[in-house]
């Protein structure tokens, strides 16, 4: 919409993009939220309306108004049911504020209620603007199964000559070649797609020899990281084969999106009017989406950070939506003084301890992060006691953290694992490392105890009778001391295990695998409690929410779904990667969901509301690692590449890029004080990056900042603070301690 | 299309096609038989693109089949048995039929179900953790394998340390020889260095074995003598392997039959060599050395090997380390050795053997440092005679001119000294600071009352020298003269071929470091010393090591006293001579000395400009 926006003054444009309904990401993904909703109607309305209720925030509760009133004009009256009942708004909710006042109780969200009324208007045409789009989708959606694959391909039907396709592109390449410098690079990305359209427009047609021609002549034009897709696409060569190929489909469902200078754009399009070009024209008004911006084109090196995903950019509004990446507020916990080491400590430091914490926390809820959601956007489950002396023992870790930096760089820890033949596939250590958990490719999931303390399972039922429940000791009576043991083994998965974690409170374990399950492990009894089904297909990743409860997982069926550990389906679906998902991550504060794809791009999801909120392109590979810095405000992915890309994400913009792995980044990870990023890759090095380095020194004007055209400097090397090397042990799992000392992980190849 | 020229990808042929078809029983088509070679082709493309992702979610470099099936099952295909197997499989021909084919053998499944070799289940996956980076600095491997961080070494480098560090310590003689020849020559193995002297500190996991001390010795020697390497801080830890040759009581010392005895020569050689041309790079080493030394010495609960050590360590270091650590210490240390020498029961033959050892070797030192201490007197005797005629040689006239200093020497050459200057500044022993020099004949009259008329110096000089030296040629026929009888009658079982070995260890003449080349007058009378001697006399020395080329050798004969009488020992030593030596003869208490000696066959020597390092391997 904002290229719309864009093209308001050139009218010719803003047609030619309009009349193509929108099936990009946006579309997809919103009427993939209003089926899940609809869906589950009974699960939603009875366990999950009150906690609906709680989590709605007057904002979100203006979108849903907003959206109810659109339903209703447009006479979708079910919808409408369905979607007051999931909200739990009541029948006749006209007034705003009464709900508002009963949901909302932090005095700090007041103001911003204040604040968001000013701009409701502009909200309300946001929303329709969007939902516009969902309404449209439906249709789009059933568009989209594989039956109607032939509509869909059937695009590329009834076109020219087929030996003048040769003829038009370097017709157009001529061209390009010729323009000013400034434009050329800007231009040169209309090529890719245009070739990839063109060569299936071909095969399509059953001009077999003259595609295979067409591509030889000029597959070699094209970036060096296209090189994956061409390699796809030079396997294809019949109409028949077309019809199975997701890659293809995806190239056809979803517009390549380039930005394009305003400038550049007059003249790509005068010079194909002028030469009456209506073939190469069609191509770009059906399958290329052309974000055009006013203002200076970019370079080359702007361009080549930014491109490289399988759909070309990210349209510059899918990055604009607000973002609440700040933290959420800890719960006051009163730090309990009577534990025996503190009472060893001296007398004085009672008082001192206890007075700092009063007003830390005093200060704490005053200057509420204005980035942060608000305390429960998203229903968080209730601290229990065994999770606030987890919460103690946390603190009491922070205190004794070592304070990283460039000139003080971690110790590292190398947990190899040992006799893996059947091939361990994933990794993961608890918070306060006190446990590993491997999954293996032989369907196994196996955790040690890194302490000395041994795992043990929990009594059975006959013996449970016989503990005296009222004892204090009563958790530690319920173990069963004969289980104890430094390992244990869980069976249950039927496939390689690819994606592993551990909940917060050390209770479950999840484990996603080949099979399409991910399973819910408890570690007291060490058993299979839930096997979660949803994915068809192959789940390559899951995670815990940092507060438990939620999960998210993402595989090769190409959505993530969200998940709570009592729902036996997922509560949401994010859809919209054009590839397998394959890694999923929350964010610190749990509202947000990044997912990286093999797409090459990552998105961004809100948790609450299901849609894609960021979209990140310029990675040149597969993702297959992603951190969250502990402050929430910047991400970090790793791909096939070997690149670290670093992301702003209240900006939506790329941070810095981190080059030096020489093999996939299989894992990334921020200190507990974010100031060093280590990265865990299969050419058998850590590397360690100072990151706080690189957020400072990149310098933000507006232009920038509203445009997103960020000027990289070339300083990997600057910011590289260490290579550690291992001996032929390929990294797949870093972790900081508490304490801030490395712990990594992998098997050794020797 | 299977008749294309170039390739992309590995096609099935059309005829493949059509003789699988054959072999399955239906005829074909070319046409149809195209297609579907066309169709097989890209569906197995399609099958390894798709598969090459779980190959990368499982996190591995290579592609198996089963990840191959993988992609199969998900596309709906029927997976491939029977290939699952780790070793590459046999793919064979038969040339009539221009067939190939993989291999595939009959199982016996009778004989696979009633074999009693039934596998054991592989070991159990395991997790191990080992602290891999501390405080960002690579943690050292234990011994003897490659640290971890020389991985980040080129791998030529890499190659070179595994040959070198192989060769030396391996089997072969003439391989380490060779790889000595080359560590020692070498110009681009800086960067090694801190590996190598790593691998040397190993020395003392091999204590048992006096072999691999030998060839660490060996490789010390290498690293030192090479000259394109900057040892830096490292002479630190090779002087502390070197003296754990030297001192420690090796766990090779406890089987007599090891001759443990030639490598603490050898590594005290070695000491006192690294010590003259690398002193200067470690700030107070000589003192903590000679401090190391002394205390071992007067500490008796050591054995007599470390004692042993200690003597020929600081003998190594020259005469001034005898003169202030053993000449004071020996009559304290004379009651122990006294006793061992005297207990006569078979029970303490061994130790009586090793004091013998001892003994010897204190005599070999204390007669250098008579030897040197009476050269230097009659040097500076010469050498300022014509200024100061009517000085007195002797320390009691320098007291009383420079009554101030106690050290004398020191005081005034330290701006030129590199380490001697730290014998007073480090003096954490107070001995340092009580010490006076004792005039040369004081000195004598104690020693004889020690070894009586074992103590003998004798100087033979070249041709230049015979004017001066009352030690004439005919003193050393008579010598000569004498029958070897005494000599071969000693115990045959305690014979100590050794002692001749330690004889060699007779580096330069002068008793201080490379940094420390002042004449030798500084040493006898630094009374006389001044700017312009100083300058003078190094210049001299070093500027003509060969050019003259007379030396004079050393020789003790030795016969120890009172009842413990046991025949003569013959003793000989031979010192390259330092050309102020040559310019000014020396003057010699030799003549008052009783000569009692043989010359014997020459042993090896040590030269100004080879240093021949090499023990017999």
């Amino acid at each position: 919409m904002a290229a719309v926006q864009g093209g308001m003054s050139d009218a010719d444009i803003e047609t030619d993009i309009k009349t193509e309904p929108s099936t990009d990401g946006f579309g997809n993904n919103n009427a993939n939220d209003g089926r899940v909703l609809s869906a589950s109607p009974g699960s939603g309305s009875s366990t999950g309306s009150n906690k609906q209720t709680a989590a709605v925030t007057p904002e979100d509760q203006q979108t849903l108004l907003a959206v109810l009133q659109f339903l209703k004009k447009n006479k979708l009256i079910e919808s409408v049911e369905i979607l007051r009942r999931e909200a739990g708004l009541p029948e006749n909710s006209l007034d705003p504020k009464a709900t508002e006042s009963a949901g909302a109780g932090s005095g700090g969200a007041a103001g911003i209620v204040d604040l968001e009324g000013g701009d409701v208007s502009s909200l309300l045409s946001r929303v329709t603007g969007s939902s516009s789009a969902g309404a449209q989708a439906p249709t789009k959606a059933v568009a989209e199964d594989q039956p109607d694959v032939r509509v869909v391909l059937s695009a590329y039907s009834q076109q020219g000559d087929p030996t003048l396709y040769e003829v038009y592109y370097s017709d157009l390449k001529k061209f390009i070649e010729t323009v000013l410098d400034c434009h050329r690079a800007e231009l040169s990305q209309v090529f890719y797609p245009l070739f990839v359209h063109m060569y299936l427009e071909l095969v399509y047609n059953n001009h077999e020899s003259e595609a295979k021609a067409f591509f030889e002549k000029f597959s070699g034009d094209q970036e060096c990281y296209y090189e994956e897709d061409l390699r796809v696409l030079s396997g294809l060569t019949k109409k028949e084969h077309m019809r199975g190929n997701e890659t293809l489909l995806d190239f056809r469902t979803s517009k390549f999106v380039l930005r394009i200078s305003r400038d550049s754009y007059q003249l790509l399009k005068r010079h194909l009017q002028e030469r009456q070009n209506n073939q190469i024209w069609n191509i770009i008004q059906e399958h290329l989406y052309i974000d055009i911006f006013d203002g200076m084109p970019r370079s080359k090196s702007q361009i080549d950070a930014m491109s490289g995903s399988l759909a070309g950019e990210a349209k510059r509004e899918a990055n604009k939506t607000k973002v609440y990446y700040g933290l959420l507020k800890e719960p006051e916990i009163e730090l309990p003084l009577d534990d025996e080491d503190e009472e060893a400590e001296n007398e004085e430091g009672k008082p001192k301890k206890k007075k700092p914490k009063k007003d830390s926390m005093g200060s704490k809820s005053k200057k509420q992060d204005p980035n942060a959601p608000s305390q429960n956007r998203i229903p968080l489950p209730e601290l229990k006691d065994s999770d606030k002396l987890d919460k103690i023992m946390y603190m009491k870790e922070a205190t004794k953290r070592i304070r990283l930096g460039s000139d003080n760089l971690p110790s590292v820890c190398f947990y190899t694992f040992l006799n893996a033949y059947q091939g361990l596939t994933a990794v993961d250590f608890t918070d306060d490392s006190s446990l590993i958990a491997g999954g293996f490719a032989d369907s196994t999931v196996r955790v040690w105890s890194v302490t000395p303390k041994k795992l043990r399972k929990v009594k059975s039922a006959a013996d449970l009778n016989l503990i005296d429940k009222e004892s204090d000791d009563v958790l530690e009576r319920i173990m069963d001391e004969k289980t104890a043991s430094e390992s244990k083994i869980m069976y249950g998965h039927s496939g390689p295990v690819y994606g592993i974690s551990f909940s917060p409170d050390r209770n479950y374990l999840l484990s996603s695998s080949e099979d399409g399950t991910v399973r819910l492990w408890s570690l007291l009894t060490f058993t299979c409690l839930v096997a979660y089904k949803g994915h068809n297909y192959p789940v390559w990743d899951t995670q815990f929410s940092p507060y438990g409860y939620y999960f998210v997982s993402g595989g090769h069926d190409r959505v993530a779904r969200l998940w709570a550990t009592d729902h036996y389906q997922p509560l949401r679906i994010f859809s919209g990667h054009l590839a397998d998902i394959t890694c999923t991550r929350f964010h610190p504060n749990s509202n947000y969901v990044a997912t990286g794809s093999s797409d090459r791009t990552i998105r961004v999801w809100d948790v609450l509301s299901g849609n894609c909120v960021r979209i990140f392109t310029g990675h040149k590979g597969p993702i297959h690692s992603l951190a969250f810095s502990p402050n929430g405000k910047f991400l970090a992915s790793g791909a096939t590449d070997g690149r670290v890309l670093l992301w702003d994400i209240g900006h939506g913009l790329m941070m810095g890029e981190l080059k030096g792995h020489t093999d996939t980044i299989y894992s990334l990870r921020f200190s507990r004080d974010g100031e060093i990023l280590a990265s865990g890759s299969m050419d058998n090095t850590v590397r360690l990056w100072d990151v706080m380095k690189a957020f400072d020194d990149l310098e933000t004007d507006d232009f920038t900042a509203a445009t997103g055209h960020i000027h990289l400097q070339d300083n990997s090397q600057e910011l590289l603070l260490g290579t550690y090397t291992t001996k032929s042990t390929p990294v797949i799992h870093l972790h900081f301690t508490r304490r801030n000392l490395l712990l990594a992980a992998g098997v050794s190849q020797l | 299309m299977a008749d294309r020229e170039e390739r992309r990808f590995a096609e099935v042929s059309r005829e493949s096609v059509r003789l699988m078809a054959e072999g399955a029983g239906v005829e074909l088509g070319d046409d149809v038989a195209a297609l579907l070679a066309e169709d097989v082709c890209y569906r197995l493309r399609e099958a390894t693109q798709s598969s090459s992702q779980f190959m990368r979610h499982a996190k591995r470099r290579k592609l198996t089949v089963e990840d191959f099936n993988r992609a199969l099952r998900w596309s709906n295909v029927e997976a491939i048995c029977g290939y699952g197997a780790q070793d590459a499989l046999p793919f064979r021909s038969v040339k009539e039929g221009e067939l190939f084919f993989v291999e595939d053998r009959d199982v016996n499944l009778v004989e696979l179900a009633l074999a009693t070799n039934i596998p054991k289940g592989c070991a159990e996956t395991m997790v191990r953790v080992n602290v891999s980076y501390l405080d960002g600095k690579g943690n050292l491997e234990p011994q003897g394998t490659v640290p971890t961080a020389v991985q980040s070494l080129s791998d030529d480098l890499l190659k070179y340390y595994q040959q070198i560090t192989r060769a030396i310590l391996g089997e072969d003689p003439h391989l380490m020889k060779v790889a000595l020849l080359d560590l020692q020559s070498n110009s681009k193995i800086a960067a090694l260095l801190p590996y190598f002297v790593y691998v040397i500190s190993g020395v003392k996991s091999v204590s048992h074995d006096l072999e691999q001390l030998n060839r660490l010795m060996h490789m010390v020697k290498s690293l030192v003598q090479n000259p394109y390497l900057y040892l830096g801080s490292y002479v630190r830890s090779l002087v502390s392997s070197v003296m754990y040759c030297i001192l420690e009581p090796l766990a090779a010392s406890i089987n007599p039959l090891n001759d443990h005895w030639t490598l603490r020569d050898y590594a005290a050689l070695l000491l006192s060599h690294i010590f003259w041309t690398h002193g200067d790079l470690v700030s107070g080493l000589y003192h903590q050395i000679v401090l190391s030394l002394q205390k071992v010495l007067s500490d008796p609960v050591r054995p007599l090997c470390s004692h042993y050590g200690a003597v020929v360590g600081l003998h190594a270091l020259g005469w001034k380390a005898v003169e202030r650590v053993l000449f004071p210490h020996l009559p304290a240390y004379w009651a122990n050795l006294q006793a061992v020498l005297d207990d006569y029961s078979v029970s303490n033959a061994q130790v009586k053997a090793d004091g013998h050892k001892v003994y010897g070797a204190i005599l070999v030192a204390v007669e250098r440092l008579l030897k040197m201490k009476a050269l230097s007197l009659s040097q500076s005797a010469e050498g300022h005679s014509g200024a100061h005629p009517g000085s007195v040689v002797g320390a009691a006239s320098y007291r009383v001119n420079s009554p101030g200093l106690s050290p004398p020497p020191e005081p005034l050459s330290e701006a030129a000294l590199g380490i001697a200057s730290h014998l007073q500044v480090g003096g954490a022993g107070c001995h340092w600071e009580e010490w006076t020099p004792v005039p040369l004949p004081a000195m004598y009259c104690e020693l004889y009352s020690f070894f009586g008329d074992s103590l003998a110096v004798r100087f033979s000089t070249g041709p230049g020298f015979g004017t001066h030296s009352p030690c004439t040629p005919s003193q050393l026929s008579n010598s000569r003269k004498e029958p070897p009888g005494p000599a071969s009658n000693l115990d045959t079982t305690r014979k100590m071929p050794q002692l001749t070995a330690n004889l060699n260890i007779s580096p330069r003449q002068d008793g201080s470091p490379r940094t420390d080349p002042p004449p030798p007058t500084t040493r006898g009378a630094p009374i006389y010393l001044s700017g312009l001697s100083r300058e003078v006399f190094p210049k001299a020395r070093f500027t003509s090591p060969q050019t003259t080329p007379p030396a004079f050798s050393f020789l003790i004969g030795g016969r120890q006293m009172g009842q413990r009488c046991q025949g003569r020992r013959p003793f000989q030593t031979m010192f390259a001579t330092t050309p102020p030596v040559s310019a000014v003869p020396p003057r010699t208490y030799a003549h008052k000395l009783p000569v009692i000696g043989r010359v014997g066959k020459p042993v090896r020597r040590w030269t100004c400009s080879h240093y021949s390092l090499h023990l017999p391997l």
